[in-house]
Formats: C-alpha cells, sequence, structure tokens
C-alpha cells in the first residue's frame, strides 16, 4: 500500500488508502470532523445519515467526531458472529485514541460507485466470515484513526500554542505537557479545517495501544439481549409481499404437474409463481433447483398456501444419485491405479524409498457431507423501482450480492443499494446468493416488494454442501523410526466445480499442498481425484482444513500406536527441531510456533498420563496460513454414552485485537467442530436430500458438549491473522483420538457416534 | 390478522358488559391485545408480523432450534407450536419483555453479556427464554439441569451460556 500525497484540481487534499480509494475530510453539521473516503469515491454509496449528516451524498465515512465528542466508526464487514463489528472499529478507535465509551459503531452497506458502468467498492475488501476480515483492516483500517488523531492534534496544537509532536492524545482528549486538556469535541470543527498532511501520518507502535490487545464485550450485545438486535428476516416494507418456496427435490429436475387451486383459495395468498433457472442462468454458474413460490400477505398466509400446492417434480438426469454409491464409487476409483486428478505435491522419491521402508502404515478415512444450517435461514427483502433496487442481505458478501443482482436487473452499479444488518450465522453459506436471486426474480415478477423467507425443509434440502470425502493414506518409516514416505490420497466433489474454475485449479478448495506433514517427510506425495455429483457444493467454515485435519492427524495417531509411542513424542519428532520451513507458493511454517501450541495444550491436560489415564486422552495440531492451532481431549466412555470431560485448545495468531471475542472465536469453533464431528451427516437417495429438520440432522446439544473450552492464546506483534475458523480443524482428530484411548476403537468414519456404536 | 388494543377495564358499576364478541384476549409482556384474525395461526407470526416483536426468531417449522422459545407463564415453549386459540388470557413473555420497565436488564440478560455468551447472536433469545424459565423452576441449577436446555447453536455458545446461566444463579450478574 503507498502512501503517497496526491492533489486533484478543486478538491481538498487527500490520502491514498491503496490504489483506487483516497481518505478525505470534511467539516460536518456544527463542525464534526468527518473522515473518509472522498466525494468521486463514494457517490451513491448506502450510508447511514447519521455517520455523515449533511454530507452524506459527498462522503463514505469510516469516522465522525461531533462537537460534543461522539464518535461515530462505520463498520464494513459483515459480522456473522465473528466480532468483527467490533474488531473493526477497535482498530481504527485505538488510532484515534478515541474514548471507547463514546463510541457508536454503525454498521456500512455496501460501497459501490459507478466507475463507467464498473463498479467500484468505496470500502475496499467487505467480505465476512473468511477470516480475512481483521488482516484486511490491520493493512488499511488503522490510517484512518491515524489521519483522524494527526488533525486533531495540529488543531490542538495552534489552540494550545504547542508543538504538535510536544502533545499526547488519552481517551478523547488531547493533552499538552503542562497538563492542560483540549477534548476532541471541542477540536473537531478546527480539525475539519486543517490542511491534510504531505504523507499518512504514521501509524502507532505496538507500545501506545489502548484498546488493541484489551477484552471488551460484543457491541450489540445490549441489543441482542434485549431481542432488539434486527436482523435482515427481522426487517419489514409496507406492501412487501411474503414469498415462502418449494424447490424440485432434484437440483436438476422439473416441474411435471402444478394444482394451484387450493392455495389460491387461502386468505391473503396473492399469487403463485414458478422459478425456472435455465442453464447458463444469469447469476453465474451455480445450480439453483427450480421451485414454485407462494406469495401473500403475511408469513401464515404464505405457509398456508404453500402446505396445499399439489406438485408433482420429474427428476433429471441424476435422478438416481446416491450419497452411499458416490462413496463405493470413491473407494473403487482409490483401489485403482487411475492418476489422480491432480498430483498436488510431489516431494522426493515416494516409490523409491517405499522399497526401502522398515515398516508401513495404512489407513483410510471417511467423512460425510454436511449442511451449513445457518440458525437465520436463507432470507432477502427486496423493492425495485424503474432506477434502483433497495436490499436488505443476509450477506457474507454483499459484493457478491451486488453482482447477483447488477445482472437480473442490468441496474448501474450505484443504484443497488444493498444493506446488511448483523447476520444470523454465515459459515460460508452466506457466499452464495441463490436465495437473492429468487427474491429478485420474484419482485420483478409481481411488480411488488418481496420478502422471501426460506422455511427449514428449504435449508436443509437445498445447501451448497460441504461434499464427503474419503482419505486414503500409505506411510513408512526408517530402521530410525523417521517417517521418511507419505502418500495421501484424496477423493471429494469439488466446491469450486460448476464455478468457472478451471479442472486443474479445482482442487484448491479440497486440500492444501503446504498442508501436515508437507516439507517434514522427505518423499511426500498428495494426490486429489474429482468426483463428479449433482448435489451442490460450496465453501464451509474451516475447510479444506477440517476434513483433511481430521484424516491426517487420525493417522499419526495410528502409526503412533503401532510404532508403540506416546503419540505428542511421535509429533514432535516428525516436527523436528525449532525452525522456519519454505512450503513453496509463499506458504512458510515455523515449527517453534506448532510445538508450542502442541505442548501448551499437552501440559494443560496432564499428558504425562496419557498413557495411564482413566479417561482417553487424544491431542493434534494443524497450522492455517501462518496461524497454529493444537487441542487435547480427555473423553471417557459411560456405558454406551461418550463424555467429553475437558478440551484444551492453545492458539498463535499473532497480534490479538480482541482477546474476549476471540476466546469466544476460539471456543465457538472447537464446539462447532465438535458438533459438526458427533452425529451430522447429509445424505442423499434416488438424487433427494434425506433430511429435512433439525431432528434428520442432530446438532450437539448442551449436555453431549463439553462444560468448557480452556482456551490458551499466544500472542506477539506479527500482523494479526483470522480466527474464526482457526480452531476448527483440530477438535475432531483430537475427540477421535482420545475416544481411541477410551474404548480401544478407531474411528475412521464420521459421524462419530454412528461409528462408534457400532464398533464398541 | 388485526391487532387491538384492549380498552382499559370499565369501573365497576351496573353496566352488564356484551358477551358475546370476536377475537381472542392476549398477555403479551404484561400488555393486552385481542387477536380477531385465524385462530389457529401460530404465536410466532402474530408475534412477528403483526406485533412486530421480531426478538422472537424463526428457526424451523417444528421449533427445534430453540430460536422462538416465549415464557408461557413460567414454562418456555416453542412459539410455532402454540395456536393463538390456545392463549385466551394467558401471559406470554417474549425476550422483549424480560427487562424492567425502566431498561434494568434481567440478571440473566446481564450475566449473557458479561460471559460473552453471544456468538452471531441469533438464537440468544431463545437461549434466554429458557434459561430464564430454568432459573424460575430451579434458581440454582446444577450442570445437569442446564444441560437439558432443548437449544442448538452452531457459533458455539453454549459453554458461555453454561457460565452465564451459573453467574446469573450465583447472583453476580453485572460484577466484575
Amino acid at each position: 500500500m503507498s502512501r503517497e500525497h496526491v492533489s486533484d484540481g478543486n478538491t481538498r487534499d487527500a490520502i491514498r488508502l491503496d490504489r483506487r480509494r483516497f481518505l478525505q475530510v470534511l467539516t460536518g453539521a456544527a463542525g464534526a470532523l468527518v473522515v473518509g473516503i472522498r466525494v468521486a469515491d463514494a457517490a451513491d454509496a448506502p450510508l447511514p445519515p447519521a455517520l455523515l449528516g449533511e454530507h452524506f451524498h459527498e462522503l463514505g465515512a469510516y469516522v465522525r467526531i461531533d462537537g460534543e465528542g461522539t464518535v461515530l466508526i462505520g463498520a464494513r464487514d459483515p459480522d456473522t458472529g465473528t466480532g468483527v463489528a467490533t474488531a473493526l472499529p477497535r482498530i481504527i478507535a485505538d488510532e484515534l485514541d478515541a474514548d471507547w465509551n463514546r463510541v457508536s459503531v454503525v454498521a456500512l452497506g455496501l460501497g459501490v460507485s459507478n466507475d463507467n458502468g464498473q463498479p467500484h467498492w468505496t470500502y475496499g475488501r467487505q467480505v465476512g466470515g473468511t477470516g480475512g476480515s481483521i488482516p484486511a483492516a490491520w493493512r488499511d483500517l488503522r490510517q484512518v484513526g491515524a489521519l483522524a488523531r494527526w488533525l486533531l492534534l495540529q488543531a490542538a496544537a495552534r489552540r494550545l500554542g504547542v508543538s504538535a509532536n510536544r502533545l499526547r492524545c488519552d481517551s478523547g482528549t488531547v493533552i499538552a505537557p503542562d497538563g492542560r486538556r483540549v477534548t476532541y469535541g471541542s477540536l473537531a470543527a478546527d480539525a475539519s479545517q486543517v490542511a491534510l498532511p504531505s504523507q499518512a501520518p504514521a501509524v502507532k507502535t505496538a507500545s501506545s495501544y489502548q484498546l488493541i490487545g484489551q477484552p471488551a464485550g460484543d457491541v450489540d450485545a445490549h441489543d441482542i439481549v434485549m431481542g432488539q438486535a434486527r436482523y435482515a428476516i427481522d426487517h419489514y416494507l409496507g406492501d412487501a409481499l411474503v414469498a415462502v418456496l418449494v424447490h424440485c427435490p432434484w437440483p436438476d429436475g422439473t416441474l411435471a404437474r402444478i394444482d394451484t387451486g387450493d392455495t389460491l383459495g387461502i386468505e391473503g395468498v396473492v399469487k403463485v409463481i414458478q422459478l425456472k433457472p435455465e442453464p447458463g442462468q444469469p447469476w453465474g454458474s451455480t445450480v439453483i433447483a427450480p421451485a414454485v413460490a407462494v406469495l401473500a400477505k403475511n408469513t401464515w398466509a404464505a405457509l398456508q398456501g404453500r402446505a396445499k400446492l399439489k406438485l408433482e417434480w420429474k427428476p433429471g438426469g441424476q435422478g438416481e444419485e446416491s450419497s452411499a454409491a458416490l462413496e463405493r464409487q470413491a473407494v473403487a476409483t482409490l483401489g485403482s491405479e487411475a492418476a489422480p486428478t491432480t498430483r498436488v505435491r510431489d516431494d522426493g522419491d515416494f516409490d523409491a524409498a517405499s522399497k526401502k521402508a522398515a515398516r508401513r502404515f495404512e489407513a483410510t478415512y471417511f467423512q460425510p457431507w454436511l449442511a451449513h444450517v445457518t440458525a437465520e435461514p436463507m432470507n432477502c427483502l427486496v423493492r425495485l423501482d424503474k432506477d434502483r433496487a433497495s436490499l436488505v442481505v443476509p450477506t457474507q458478501a454483499p459484493q457478491k450480492a451486488w453482482a447477483v443482482v447488477q445482472r437480473l436487473t442490468g441496474l448501474a452499479p450505484d443504484q443497488i443499494d444493498i444493506r446488511v444488518p448483523r447476520v444470523g450465522g454465515g459459515y460460508g453459506r452466506r457466499l452464495d446468493h441463490d436465495f437473492v436471486a429468487e427474491a429478485v426474480m420474484l419482485a420483478k415478477a409481481v411488480n411488488q416488494p418481496v420478502r422471501l423467507l426460506w422455511t427449514r425443509d428449504q435449508d436443509f434440502g437445498h445447501d451448497y454442501y460441504r461434499s464427503g470425502c474419503v482419505h486414503q493414506f500409505r506411510a513408512i518409516v526408517d530402521r530410525k523410526r523417521q517417517l521418511t514416505g507419505w502418500h495421501q490420497r484424496m477423493i471429494s466433489a469439488s466446491a469450486l466445480a460448476h464455478r468457472g474454475v478451471s479442472e486443474d485449479r479445482l482442487w484448491t478448495s479440497e486440500l492444501r499442498a503446504e498442508q501436515l506433514p508437507a516439507g517434514l517427510v522427505p518423499n511426500l506425495r498428495s494426490d486429489w481425484y474429482a468426483q463428479q455429483s449433482v448435489q451442490p457444493r460450496g465453501p464451509f467454515r474451516g475447510m479444506p482444513h477440517l476434513s483433511n485435519a481430521f484424516a491426517v492427524e487420525s493417522f499419526i495417531d495410528e502409526i503412533a500406536h503401532q510404532m508403540r509411542e506416546d503419540p505428542l513424542k511421535t509429533r514432535l519428532r516428525i516436527l523436528g527441531e525449532p525452525r522456519q520451513l519454505s512450503l513453496g507458493n509463499g506458504a512458510t511454517l515455523d515449527i517453534g510456533r506448532l510445538r508450542n501450541v502442541l505442548q501448551l495444550v499437552a501440559d494443560r491436560i496432564e499428558w504425562k498420563n496419557w498413557l495411564h489415564s482413566v479417561n482417553g486422552l487424544g491431542i493434534a495440531c494443524w497450522h492455517v496460513d501462518g496461524a497454529y492451532v493444537a487441542h487435547a481431549i480427555e473423553a471417557a466412555m459411560q456405558s454406551e454414552t461418550l463424555v467429553i470431560k475437558r478440551v484444551t485448545c492453545a492458539i498463535d495468531v499473532g497480534r490479538v485485537i480482541n482477546p474476549l471475542g476471540l476466546h469466544g472465536q476460539v471456543a465457538g469453533a472447537t464446539l462447532d467442530a465438535l458438533s459438526n464431528a458427533l452425529n451430522p451427516a447429509i445424505t442423499f437417495k434416488n438424487g433427494k436430500i434425506q433430511q429435512h429438520s433439525y431432528k434428520d440432522y442432530p446438532l450437539a446439544t448442551m449436555a453431549q458438549l463439553p462444560n468448557d473450552v480452556e482456551v490458551i492464546t499466544v500472542s506477539d506483534d506479527r500482523a494479526p491473522s483470522g480466527a474464526s475458523f482457526l480452531a476448527m480443524p483440530t477438535a475432531a482428530p483430537a475427540l477421535a483420538n482420545a475416544v481411541f484411548r477410551a474404548s480401544a476403537v478407531r474411528v475412521r468414519r464420521l459421524p462419530l457416534m454412528k461409528e462408534l456404536l457400532r464398533l464398541l | 390478522m388485526q391487532q387491538v388494543h384492549a380498552q382499559p377495564a370499565e369501573p365497576a358499576s351496573n353496566i352488564v358488559p356484551e358477551k358475546v364478541r370476536d377475537g381472542i384476549d392476549l398477555q403479551i409482556n404484561g400488555e393486552h391485545f385481542r387477536h380477531t384474525g385465524d385462530p389457529h395461526m401460530p404465536l410466532l407470526w402474530y408475534l412477528r408480523d403483526v406485533l412486530r416483536l421480531t426478538g422472537t426468531k424463526y428457526g424451523g417449522e417444528h421449533g427445534e432450534n430453540g430460536a422462538d422459545l416465549v415464557l408461557l407463564a413460567d414454562k418456555a415453549v416453542s412459539a410455532i407450536t402454540l395456536p393463538m386459540n390456545t392463549l385466551a388470557d394467558k401471559p406470554v413473555t417474549t425476550v422483549e419483555g424480560l427487562a424492567a420497565n425502566d431498561g434494568t436488564l434481567h440478571p440473566l440478560q446481564q450475566a449473557f453479556i458479561d460471559e460473552d455468551a453471544i456468538g452471531c447472536g441469533y438464537c440468544t433469545p431463545g437461549w434466554l427464554i429458557a434459561g430464564v424459565a430454568l432459573l424460575r423452576r430451579k434458581p440454582k441449577p446444577g450442570d445437569d439441569d442446564i444441560d437439558q436446555l432443548p437449544n442448538l447453536c452452531r457459533c458455539g455458545c453454549q459453554t458461555r451460556v453454561r457460565r452465564a446461566i451459573q453467574r446469573a444463579a450465583a447472583g453476580k450478574a453485572g460484577q466484575p
């Protein structure tokens, strides 16, 4: 990112934020200081008037300080429960030395302006729940706070007659060496008149942080416990019709017969509309099943009308597909000598090393298809006018939602207004916008605003699932017990298939070239085999680490057991001495950090008792894009009930913005990963998904989960990593390894409970 | 689906009130309403679509994830399973009705904030209602009692919810 000084004719100077965005300063009502994106970049962006005052057609603001000293800060990324609506504004507030108690956070909608018919993204990246929000904010948002603070300091210097570099700031006040104090509020008007610096002001050094690294509760917590936080599903619009759907059970099927007589007889039902997506559908290449929509004046009428629909669907070409057959086919493929779709990694010469092996190990692991099950089901409020589309969307990626709306309406970039309130869970599901396409198509068809609501059965039956997968391993050790060869073969239906991604890149959603034990074994080969399926797939929280860590870390445990070794010692020996490893393509592995998190959980759970503990102890570690995680779990079998007694998790994420928020993410991801591993699975038969409700897809109840997750955080001065899914990968393998020591049953198939009870 | 505020009670007098009238008299968060629409409509849609009390969330057709729990007297019940015609004169409390009129939070609401017992927050109102029902039934619940809560959550707030309930039960809500 450059910090060059720009001057463009008759507008005021601005500070370059990145290639396309410039920070600018304006005077708001009653002398408020407003720091944001310059006029030309922010035209017509849907901005909260409160943040901008009279400038809301002129400036896309991040920060506004009024004469009373109240500070408003915009949060740009959707908060799906990841805490970014708290963490991002705190990054700005810290640079500003604001008094957090006087900061109000405003959720920013999508920022888009019209750049010769192309969208220009006012705020830069706006994506939530993929682990990228904090790293991106660290790169650019600190400058927003630093600039506002610099301006306030200049204004204070003039007023106090003291050079700015002798002043300091604390909690919304500028303090002179002689103790005189001036509040930000009283300086805001003057600060807004200060000429911009020739270079972007330097950001703080770590020793000056006031908020970063300190715990902070969620900014929305009060509204949430009061039931006043409004999600997209809680938004109403006067004459909007409620739309509920029945999708075709086969993604590639068609409607054979429809009788709407009884539906239209329900009081309040207005219309029944068929949605028929064609191949090459305008919102992209992802699959949307055909559907029938019932539109009514209220939800109850719509639901009653839906219940009275008489529909007959016809399967498409893949109508016979079943998850069990796909698995049999996967096993057959791995059992053959078929060449992989992609050889992802091939270090050394596995075949040659294999001939010199002292011992060989083999195992195969099976993991099911999974659904997202967001608490807030898919929904969308849309109003279309001649020259404007206004939407409230529960999305993780408003820019992708924009693209869907744009293609369906043909409107200019800045004629599309997308608001994103707090989102009821994402986990990757809301990176796809099939439901937005449906809502827009329906609003077009009825020429009236529409509130689309997906009932839970539709949510289960028409997800972009995590593909089931099979991992097959062969490993060899030499006479000194050194792991000298490793061959992973994975088969799955890529989440990137049918999305315009070239064949040779389809593997990238399914595994990583740098995942463990890459770099640690001289002869390491990793092969990926593509499987075809008509069931839609998409991003899933923790993917691709979730499935790979389970398989790899279970297998390493099996190797340790067969060598009659302490599995912690085996892992430490494989890792070797602390050092920096380059894994190719810019990926690095810091062995010291990985050893450290492993050792931390081992110490906490008293690993030294691993062999003699009454209960079973299990351990696992992993690395994700320069961040490190380990879990140690203590589990016991009480007759046929699995009790998870203790769970410890250590993470190393670099700089921690909000330790309370981070703790919540780590504990939450741990429980979610355990819940995903214990019971649920998506299956299909004759092409139809067999799970329709929570009863069919049992997430873990309070009783099945541990009473506590002990979180150990390692932090330092490195730029922060994202943490929303960091704790997902290692929870399930640590549990399976603990179950093995508690029951002597090695679970190589998820869901864990079903397999455990089968083998016991 | 019309919402009608009930008239204030008549002062005692000789006037004999009319006995036959349409509608179901409701008590929701201490306020009186009369529902004159479909008597079979589930309470959830009355709360959300008519009263716009949107704190009670839609979770599924059978309420299995607990996001739509309300207090019926002291019991936590899924609002989508409660037809309006079963609610005449029964006191219903939604998440919006947990705090005192002056805005003072219920101890469990405060404890949820203290323990950061919130993920995306969508299912939080349901956890609060289930937790309040538990505390009314059993002011000092043990782990086994908390284990019985029916709510489901993919954000993984369960351990923090457990601590929040224990904190509220110990009278430590709002304390450091």
